[in-house]
């Protein structure tokens, strides 16, 4: 019966030293302890929630430089499409240019070879012209060089003018 | 490779062990009739597991090597104080201590006033003292020293982490790592889930107290010569009547309306239903209170049975069955240290969770 008959003075000790030990450990192990565990609990738990909105913050750094970098391709492809267009523009334009100037510079030498080719017929027909009015100058003048050949010359042109009428 | 050759090695040892009774067993019948005084199991284990006066290591008799302790007396005559080394290992009654005109003797670890024409404490069949009565006797005895054993414990341990706490903001390492998980364990697996977020912090200095004191105390108790605290009733009644004392100062209205007017329920059994709740309420701090003495006084019979079976069979040979057997039980007793706190701790928590919950109105 010992075993189960608590005995008064255990009791007493038990009961003041334990209520001691409650608020002595209270006061100064539980409360710094906790403290500090919650304290740590909530450094980390600030520390993983800035570290996930970092990682968002870079996120969206990264789809902005994505963004710009988009934007920058887009605008280099644009200017070099003006550059390319502008460049065949230019070539076309040269190009057409070119063949105008030279389809008049043709045209132009076409005219002045038909100018000098007038020219030159032209001068080529007087030339003619004058030469044979020497050599008939120089026939005439053998023709007519003896004065029997002259009367014959009157007569003969007498009876071409007398025929005409 | 190590662990198989090492339970190789293990199987051996307790195979030779086995078989030493039967080598044993002709030197152990020429014992038998030389030894007088018959081995009494029962008077070793309630030896063992009781209290008592001084902190008995090893010896017998004279020859003890026992720690005095503080004897204090609350007698009509005032207080009185000396060491239990006075009884000079005395636990039958029969060596008189006389202090301020008074007689004192200490008879299995009771210690009785004589009445002033007594010589020697006389019983009757009952064992109820003819002649003498038994003062206040609030000695310091092996377990109050046990208990403060653990105190100081207690205190050396959480007070170098609350240190370690307010020179560092980090985590602790090693031993003060092992106590933080241990509190955090408390908080986190006992008080929050059964108390909840918004209230548990009021009671976790009871929790943890309660919880390490029991554990420690239970560690301490599985050492050889080491006193029997949480197995003793005394101070398992005490820690229940903490938890009642937390339970009925904490009730909210809810909790009172829900013991003696239960809402929900036909009327007529409403009164019945009350006497049983009135009980409940300390009825859970009773359980408790036999669940810790029960289990830790039970772990302990059991390990001085299996040793003291050594003595009652006298074959030194037994000691190849029961020793393993008995380090087999203290390992045990290892876990159920761990898990008596545990649960201790945990249906505490939970009584005081359901006093102080807040139901929700329909």
């Amino acid at each position: 019966m010992d075993l189960i008959t608590p005995e008064f003075g255990l009791f007493f000790w038990q009961t003041i030293v334990f209520l001691v030990l409650i608020f002595v450990m209270a006061k100064f192990a539980w409360k710094p302890i906790l403290g500090a565990v919650n304290n740590r609990e909530q450094s980390i738990n600030d520390a993983l929630a800035s570290a996930v909105e970092a990682r968002k913050e870079m996120q969206n750094l990264k789809a902005d430089n994505e963004q710009l970098l988009k934007e920058a391709r887009a605008d280099r492809d644009a200017i070099l499409k003006e550059a390319r267009e502008i460049k065949e523009k230019i070539i076309t334009e040269a190009t057409e240019d070119a063949q105008k100037k030279a389809d008049r510079i043709v045209a132009q030498a076409q005219e002045n070879i038909k100018l000098e080719k007038q020219a030159a017929m032209t001068e080529l027909k007087n030339h003619v012209a004058a030469l044979s009015i020497e050599i008939a100058e120089k026939v005439i003048r053998k023709e007519l060089s003896s004065d029997e050949k002259q009367h014959q010359m009157i007569d003969k042109m007498l009876g071409d003018v007398s025929t005409l009428n | 490779m190590i662990a198989h050759k090492s339970f190789k090695i293990i199987v051996t040892l307790t195979l030779a062990f086995a078989l030493l009774p039967f080598l044993a067993f002709a030197s152990a019948d020429q014992v038998e009739n030389e030894t007088e005084e018959k081995f009494n199991p029962t008077d070793m284990i309630l030896h063992h597991i009781g209290d008592s006066h001084g902190w008995h290591f090893f010896g017998s008799g004279d020859n003890s090597y026992t720690l005095p302790l503080p004897v204090i007396l609350w007698t009509d005559n005032g207080l009185v104080t000396f060491m239990s080394s006075e009884f000079h290992h005395d636990t039958e009654g029969e060596y008189i201590v006389e202090k301020d005109g008074m007689q004192f003797v200490n008879y299995h670890e009771k210690i009785y006033q004589l009445e002033e024409s007594a010589e020697t404490v006389k019983f009757d069949e009952e064992d109820y003292p003819l002649n003498a009565e038994r003062p206040l006797d609030l000695s310091i005895t092996k377990n109050v020293a046990a208990m403060l054993l653990t105190v100081i414990l207690m205190i050396w341990f959480f007070f170098g982490l609350a240190g370690f706490h307010k020179k560092n903001k980090h985590a602790p390492k090693g031993f003060n790592n092992v106590l933080e998980t241990l509190v955090l364990f408390v908080r986190d697996e006992i008080a929050k889930p059964q108390i909840g977020e918004k209230k548990y912090m009021k009671f976790m200095p009871f929790l943890l107290t309660v919880f390490f004191f029991i554990w420690i105390t239970n560690l301490l108790g599985l050492l050889p010569g080491a006193a029997n605290v949480t197995g003793n009733i005394a101070v398992t009644v005490s820690l229940g009547l903490f938890t009642l004392a937390i339970i009925i100062m904490n009730g909210n209205k809810d909790y009172w309306k829900h013991v003696f007017w239960m809402p929900g329920i036909p009327t007529f059994v409403k009164p019945i239903l009350a006497v049983v709740e009135v009980l409940g309420v300390f009825i859970k701090p009773i359980a408790l209170m036999i669940r810790l003495f029960a289990n830790i006084t039970a772990g302990h019979i059991i390990i001085l049975s299996l040793l003291g079976l050594i003595f009652i069979l006298e074959s030194a040979g037994v000691a190849g069955i029961s020793v393993p057997f008995a380090l087999f039980i203290t390992i045990l007793e290892l876990l159920v240290a761990f898990l008596q706190a545990f649960i201790f701790t945990m249906l505490s928590a939970l009584f005081i969770g359901m006093a102080v919950a807040e139901h929700e109105h329909h």
